[in-house]
């Protein structure tokens, strides 16, 4: 297996739609055979568009708010006394996380194909936020289908996409996270197709999916790579990357336009969710060796029992807690361009702790396990390497979560 | 030898019918209860479905994700499956199975060694709904093998193009998912605009069984007499949990239900 230079990791797939031969396709049904085609054949078609390109970047400039900050973080470095730390503040972007790109892609391709419903899944409450605020932005009616359990963990979020005017639906089967509001959204695609068009909120399903994010969020690492040139004059020549991984927006995102580096000078390290330390359940398919099997439509790591049961997975962090991981991050793993490693639910909080003392920032418990790996590794680092955590979403979505084990009131001005 | 499927559809066209094609999830509610609805509803179906259960089902209603979970909590296993399905074959009165579920417990089971256990335990075809064409064009030929039945899936949104290169490389069933639905939704286009695409599909492959299945049910069956086939599961499914939640036998309830589809397209 091996990835190829010069081209876009999202077209280096077959004509299947697979990477390397095995991660990702179209494990879908007949019916969604023909939107899947439709999707496919116009992305491919607008993503070489100038026109469309134009318009792409003036709601990512004006709208989303490009570029998002890239800062130093000064008394953390001094705090670690090891590698520089950095960190790409992409929760500045409209809307508080990286979840807004995809979104707004899904919505200009909807319109292009005159669709009048967006429909979407979510776990954090981000992807659905999003969605539902460039739905509105577009004019088009939202339905974003959310866990039970998550739209009971992550309130500020569920009432922001209501605010929005989306319809969220409650899913009650299964484990009520992420997993099964992805199977309920792509179940009420399968019943109307026709009229309604599908975000998968992530790097996962049916590999047009997996493209659109990608191609999206990798708005993240064009505006780095300036930001970097514009710091240092050039690309740093020991870069570290650091990024939590759910099902890998953000990662790839914040990779795509630093991959044909050699690893040796720009790093990537993806955080996955341990979960509990005392708990055997994880969201860390790539870190923990799961076998390969398919969910929602694509082949890829995932946690499974020796039958092929989806396995339930349990995190502190709503938005990793999926027992898939991307299609692209399988390849990433396989070709050995990024290592992956897993934070528990207790050493992101710590790490939480940690980076809101030392600095003005306060990531989400998503990014929360990215910093608890890129605090332990800079440690050991020399002071010219570069480390940059992607602090892709802001912890006003968790503060539930946050009072309740750290005790403490949340207070937003800091 | 004419395999037993089409053997089947051959008998009811005898008795100028569709054939009656049940749907029920294989452990449930128990593993023994299920075998004993197989052999219950084989009094008056011409060809069973096996639902195998998997947990993040893309296309399945309420129905029959609620049999689903029912199974897998009670710890339902592939090899539990394919023992009910054994047990069933020995029964004085069986009849073809059709295994229909998602790649996935294929792809862990192993391609080869599923269909060996197929072929072993006596299951007569297989429907993945997860598999469309041409992703299925390798694991199909390999069914026609080992003399299982793959089943191709059409629907409404299936080009004129696809529909041609399918059923061009369909075994001797086809199966047409009458409208935009997962299981168990209600039949919302007219019966009439479904059986125009039905004589399509018959146009194009005329020694093909067609079959028609999704929003099957009592109250809508008899519009379709004039088929190849019928499928009913959504309906069976909810009367299983409708007996359960009212401690009634569902063996009983479910064997009536059958009872009463066939006799409509009698």
């Amino acid at each position: 297996m091996k990835l190829k230079k010069g081209i876009p990791v999202i077209d280096q797939v077959d004509r299947l739609g697979f990477w390397g031969g095995k991660f990702g396709g179209n494990f879908v049904p007949e019916t969604l055979k023909k939107p899947i085609d439709d999707l496919e054949i116009q992305f491919n078609k607008l993503k070489n568009d100038k026109n469309f390109i134009v318009e792409r970047d003036k709601y990512f400039e004006n709208w989303i708010g490009t570029p998002t900050r890239f800062i130093k973080l000064n008394n953390l470095t001094k705090y670690i006394g090891g590698a520089q730390i950095w960190s790409k503040v992409v929760s500045d972007a409209n809307g508080g996380a990286h979840k807004i790109y995809n979104a707004t892609v899904h919505c200009l391709l909807a319109k292009r194909s005159g669709k009048k419903v967006i429909i979407g899944d979510t776990g954090a409450g981000y992807a659905g936020k999003m969605l539902s605020m460039a739905a509105k932005k577009f004019g088009l009616k939202c339905k974003i289908f959310m866990g039970a359990k998550d739209i009971k963990r992550q309130q500020p979020n569920v009432k922001a996409m209501k605010k929005n005017g989306a319809d969220v639906i409650p899913v009650y089967s299964g484990s009520q996270t992420l997993v099964d509001a992805v199977s309920e959204c792509m179940r009420y695609w399968v019943a109307n197709c026709d009229t309604t068009a599908m975000c998968v909120g992530s790097t996962v399903g049916p590999a047009i999916f997996v493209r659109i994010c990608g191609w999206s969020t990798s708005q993240i690492s064009r505006e780095l790579k300036t930001q970097l040139v514009n710091e240092f004059g050039d690309i740093p020549k020991k870069l570290k990357l650091y990024n939590c991984v759910g099902g890998g927006s953000s990662s790839f995102g914040f990779w795509n336009e630093f991959m044909d580096y050699d690893k040796k000078q720009v790093e990537f390290i993806g955080v996955e969710a341990g979960g509990p330390a005392k708990s055997n359940r994880h969201a860390a398919p790539l870190t923990y060796g799961s076998k390969i099997g398919i969910l929602h439509g694509a082949a890829q790591y995932v946690n499974q029992n020796s039958d092929g049961q989806i396995e339930e997975t349990e995190s502190i962090s709503a938005g990793l807690d999926y027992p898939g991981i991307s299609p692209l991050h399988c390849f990433l793993k396989d070709t050995k361009r990024a290592r992956y490693t897993a934070a528990s639910d207790e050493e992101a909080l710590k790490a939480y702790q940690i980076v809101t003392k030392y600095e003005n920032l306060r990531p989400s418990l998503e990014p929360s396990h990215a910093f608890s790996v890129a605090i332990k590794e800079a440690k050991k680092l020399s002071k010219d390497t570069i480390v940059i955590i992607n602090s892709c979403g802001d912890a006003y979505k968790d503060r539930g979560i946050l009072e309740q084990k750290l005790g403490k009131k949340y207070d937003k001005s800091n | 030898m004419i395999n037993p499927i089409s053997l089947a559809f051959k008998e009811a066209k005898k008795e100028k019918r569709p054939a009656l094609i049940t749907y029920t999830v294989a452990g449930d509610s128990s593993k023994k209860q299920s075998l004993e609805i197989l052999k219950a509803i084989s009094n008056y179906a011409d060809i069973l479905e096996v639902g195998v259960p998997h947990n993040t089902p893309v296309a399945d209603g309420g129905q029959i994700q609620t049999s689903a979970y029912r199974a897998i909590k009670n710890g339902i296993k592939m090899n539990d499956i394919f023992k009910i399905v054994s047990n069933f074959k020995k029964s004085k009165n069986s009849k073809p199975v059709i295994f229909m579920g998602y790649y996935n417990m294929i792809f862990q089971y192993g391609e080869n060694n599923f269909l060996k256990k197929c072929k072993k335990s006596g299951v007569n075809g297989l429907i993945v709904v997860d598999l469309p064409w041409p992703e299925n064009k390798i694991f199909s030929k390999k069914c026609k093998k080992n003399s299982i039945n793959f089943v191709q899936l059409l629907s409404p949104t299936t080009s004129n193009k696809r529909l041609k290169s399918i059923t061009k490389d369909s075994h001797d069933m086809i199966y047409y998912i009458s409208m935009l639905s997962t299981t168990g939704g209600k039949l919302k286009v007219s019966p009439k605009k479904i059986l125009t695409n039905y004589n399509k599909i018959k146009k194009i492959s005329p020694k093909k069984n067609c079959v028609i299945g999704f929003g099957i049910t009592e109250k809508t069956i008899s519009n379709f007499k004039n088929t190849d086939g019928l499928v009913v599961g959504s309906q069976i499914c909810k009367e299983i949990t409708r007996s359960l939640s009212n401690r009634q036998n569902p063996v009983i309830n479910v064997s009536k239900i059958v009872s009463k589809l066939k006799k409509k397209i009698s």
